[in-house]
């Protein structure tokens, strides 16, 4: 669990990059820190493994106060994504992986049976990338290393800025997927920068929003979407607004407004966590039946987008 | 005895003093490059850490590395005498700038994502540098490093003027003494290690940059045993020390002769003249190879051995002009031959040391002369024509120069241009017969053994008469290379070996038989 209390930092006396910045992550969670470039929060990011110091304001890691252990010590037990991967150059792949093992001074055995695993899941066969050197990887490969070497120590916190950014649209889709698929996050702390909302909406648990170095909002999805705290967060969602409203809202969601129509048994069945988006796919090809709570409802086109205006009209 | 006809010979002749002064050079370059390296790469990493002192610590090396070697090499004296240690200082200082610019850059230009990931990761400042920004500058470091030993192997070459050693001897000693073949026998191995130092870093530069890793271990341990000639105690010192300049060691009239003649052997250091005196002086040196003449036997309190063997020949010296010049203006030689006979050698010590030791400017001690002697008279002005008098680097030809000048203004409607300063024999007589200047003043000496290369027959015959030997090389010069000797000025600036009075009295020597009597005795 990670908090922050009342964080402010500049770099210029007329300027806040971060001020009075509070909020917790939960274990298993991932908190996505949104904004615009200049907004703070990679400043915030950065100040959770020291590689900047706060001005004012405390962090706590699990209970104990950052600034109280040496700053080598702290990191080692962070793991840490770049944008641009950061690889050594002159490190191979499984090298690059065991870095922060090494420092920790693990046995080689076990050292390189954890690099091999972590390459097997991020879709790297050892056998033909173990000892091959970063230049020789693709950008999408490069990436998957640069997590893997962050997960090498298995930390219980990981700090990841704009990990994505520098793939082309294909390729940050399929490591997206990979990295959502891994189980090793199920118990980490997790902190993700971006500036993607497709991507904040997508992977976190919690979504932040941050200007000019303030919190505008902090929630989840479907209160950023339906509840916004202040006209930026509004608009700065406007332009993805529908796409975003589908991908979010949950069947489950609107079930209220869906009419307890008796379903035909012969129609497709759609779970109740379906997103909007998924059922919308779905009954392209014609009606479908939802079931919720035990109970069983028919579901088109047409009762599908009565269903979410209600909700958004409520 | 004889001088080596063509280069093989030379070298084959040679090739036990080439071999030595080839490692001499080597140990120069890599033991200057090696502490350049123990400091400068410190010091690059300093001033990265420390980024307001980059500029300061930057900015003092390459200061360094503009002040002329020559210089640097003459600063060097005072502090720390002469021999190898200041020669390793000035090169060190040399080879200091490109490493420590080269580790800077190097580590610079590490990319900035890279040194952040480090950081993240947990890695110590040390860890940082040891494990990351030092391997990743070290093609650049090692670039620096091979700029500093070719730059090295150049400098080295003037480290035979402060008696370090190396392969400036023979480039020195040949230029002085006209001899092309040692001159290159000197030049050709200097430029070959540049060539090779050069192709072996940048084999190491580009290499694979894991297998470097061990390399890197073994470099200093390579770089040691290459400079180990230093590091090894000095086995040759003796009770007397002797300190000749690179022409006089190739010189039948020089070395060879007090070997062969005298039988006199001396532990020898290869000098720069510009600095033998001085060095004699302050008891660095016993023995030097001085010209009798120079203003700095007396400043410095030396006294010439007694010649009693006769194996230096006489010296007079007398302008030598081409023919075309005197057909082309008549009125010159009248005027020239003006100065014959009013300067005896102690006359010329004495303008000498006014040069040397007073600080007086050559024009202002020639203008003194001529009035002293009523030769003086002011400028015509005339623009009749231009003649170009030459001098070698040392006293007699500055003043001489000038008092030709003041000669020629006032007594024709000629103008002169002066090139005093131009290095050896070889230089000056080359300017000569290729029509760059007119005239200068030689010495009949020289002219009959290093410019004729007059057989041995001929020398030993007429080598004790003077007179003899004006006549040899007035008809010699006229024959082959239409030159005229006009009449001998008057002094003999002969080759003399020389001590401090006061050591010479001590020990009761006054001849250089006596020398080599109370050698043969220690």
């Amino acid at each position: 669990m990670i908090t922050l209390s009342h964080i402010s930092k500049s770099f210029s006396p007329d300027k806040q990059a971060v001020s009075d910045v509070s909020f917790e992550v939960q274990r298993g969670e991932i908190m996505v820190l949104l904004g615009t470039s200049g907004c703070g929060k990679t400043t915030t990011l950065r100040m959770i493994n020291r590689l900047i110091t706060p001005d004012s304001g405390q962090i706590h890691i699990n209970g104990k106060d950052i600034a109280a252990e040496p700053a080598e010590t702290l990191r080692r037990g962070i793991g840490y994504v770049l944008q641009n991967h950061g690889l050594f150059p002159h490190y191979t792949v499984l090298e690059n992986i065991s870095i922060v093992p090494q420092l920790l001074q693990w046995d080689k055995a076990r050292m390189k049976e954890r690099a091999l695993s972590l390459m097997e899941k991020l879709g790297l066969p050892p056998r033909d990338y173990a000892n091959a050197y970063p230049q020789q990887l693709s950008g999408g490969q490069q990436q998957r290393v640069g997590l893997a070497r962050a997960l090498a120590a298995d930390p219980p916190v990981l700090l990841m800025d704009e990990p994505f950014g520098a793939l082309d649209p294909l390729t940050r889709i399929s490591v997206r997927r990979e990295f959502k698929a891994l189980d090793e996050l199920n118990s980490k702390t997790v902190i993700l920068v971006t500036h993607d909302v497709e991507e904040a909406f997508d992977l976190g648990s919690r979504i932040c929003i941050m200007d000019k170095g303030r919190i505008q909002q902090l929630g989840t999805a479907v209160e950023l979407l339906f509840r916004p705290a202040n006209d930026f967060v509004r608009s700065f969602l406007e332009n993805q607004r529908l796409e975003l409203e589908l991908a979010s809202l949950q069947l489950t969601d609107i079930w209220r407004f869906i009419p307890q129509q008796a379903a035909h048994n012969t129609e497709k069945p759609l779970p109740c966590n379906a997103t909007c988006r998924e059922a919308l796919e779905a009954l392209l090809d014609g009606p479908a039946t939802v079931s919720c709570h035990g109970e069983h409802r028919q579901l088109d086109g047409t009762l599908l987008f009565n269903a979410i205006a209600a909700y958004k009209k409520q | 005895m004889d001088t080596p006809e063509t280069f093989t010979d030379f070298i084959r002749q040679q090739s036990g003093k080439l071999l030595e002064q080839t490692l001499t050079h080597t140990g120069l370059t890599f033991i200057s490059v090696l502490i350049a390296v123990c400091i400068g790469v410190p010091l690059g990493i300093l001033i990265i850490r420390r980024k307001r002192l980059s500029g300061l610590v930057l900015g003092i090396a390459g200061v360094l590395q503009t002040i002329p070697s020559i210089a640097l090499l003459g600063f060097m004296i005072p502090l720390l005498g002469i021999g190898p240690k200041p020669a390793i200082v000035a090169l060190f200082l040399y080879a200091l700038l490109p490493i420590i610019r080269n580790t800077y850059t190097g580590i610079s230009g590490v990319d900035n994502s890279v040194t952040e990931a480090a950081r993240g990761m947990g890695m110590s400042p040390r860890q940082l540098l040891f494990k990351v920004q030092l391997p990743l500058a070290m093609p650049v470091i090692l670039a620096g490093i091979r700029t500093a030993t070719v730059i090295n192997v150049g400098v080295a070459t003037l480290a035979a003027y402060i008696a370090a050693g190396g392969l400036g001897e023979f480039i020195f000693g040949g230029i002085a003494l006209n001899n092309t073949s040692m001159m290159l026998a000197g030049a050709i191995p200097a430029a070959l290690l540049a060539i090779l130092f050069d192709w072996l870093l940048s084999l190491l530069q580009h290499l694979n940059i894991r297998r470097f890793r061990r390399l890197l271990y073994i470099l200093p341990l390579l770089f040691l045993a290459l400079s180990s000639i230093y590091l090894l105690p000095d086995t040759s010192s003796g009770k007397i020390k002797a300190g000749f300049t690179p022409e006089f060691m190739g010189r039948k009239d020089g070395d060879i002769g007090l070997r062969t003649v005298y039988g006199l052997h001396l532990p020898t250091l290869v000098i720069s003249d510009m600095i033998m005196y001085k060095a004699a002086a302050e008891k660095k040196l016993d023995v030097i190879s001085g010209s009798s003449t120079d203003g700095r036997v007396r400043a410095y309190d030396l006294v010439v051995l007694e010649d009693d063997k006769h194996i230096f020949p006489p010296y007079y010296a007398a302008p030598i002009v081409r023919m075309s010049t005197l057909e082309k203006y008549p009125e010159l030689e009248p005027v020239l031959n003006k100065l014959s006979g009013t300067i005896n050698d102690s006359i010329m010590t004495e303008l000498n040391y006014r040069v040397d030791y007073l600080k007086q400017t050559p024009e202002k001690v020639a203008k003194d002369y001529l009035t002293a002697i009523g030769l003086w008279k002011p400028a015509t002005g005339g623009n009749k024509g231009n003649i170009r008098i030459g001098s070698k680097i040392f006293g007699d030809g500055y003043v001489l120069a000038n008092m030709y000048k003041i000669l020629i203004e006032g007594y024709t409607d000629l103008s002169v241009t002066t090139k005093t300063g131009l290095g050896g024999t070889k230089i000056v007589f080359d300017a000569l017969i290729n029509d760059q200047i007119d005239m200068y003043p030689e010495y009949t000496g020289t002219g009959l053994l290093v410019i004729l290369q007059a057989p041995q027959q001929v020398t030993d015959s007429i080598m004790s008469d003077s007179k003899k030997v004006y006549d040899y090389v007035q008809t010699g010069f006229e024959k082959q290379y239409r030159v005229k000797w006009l009449l001998p000025i008057g002094f003999n600036n002969t080759y003399a070996l020389m001590m401090r009075r006061e050591q010479a009295s001590s020990l009761g020597i006054h001849t250089i038989s006596a020398l080599k009597q109370y050698t043969d005795h220690k």
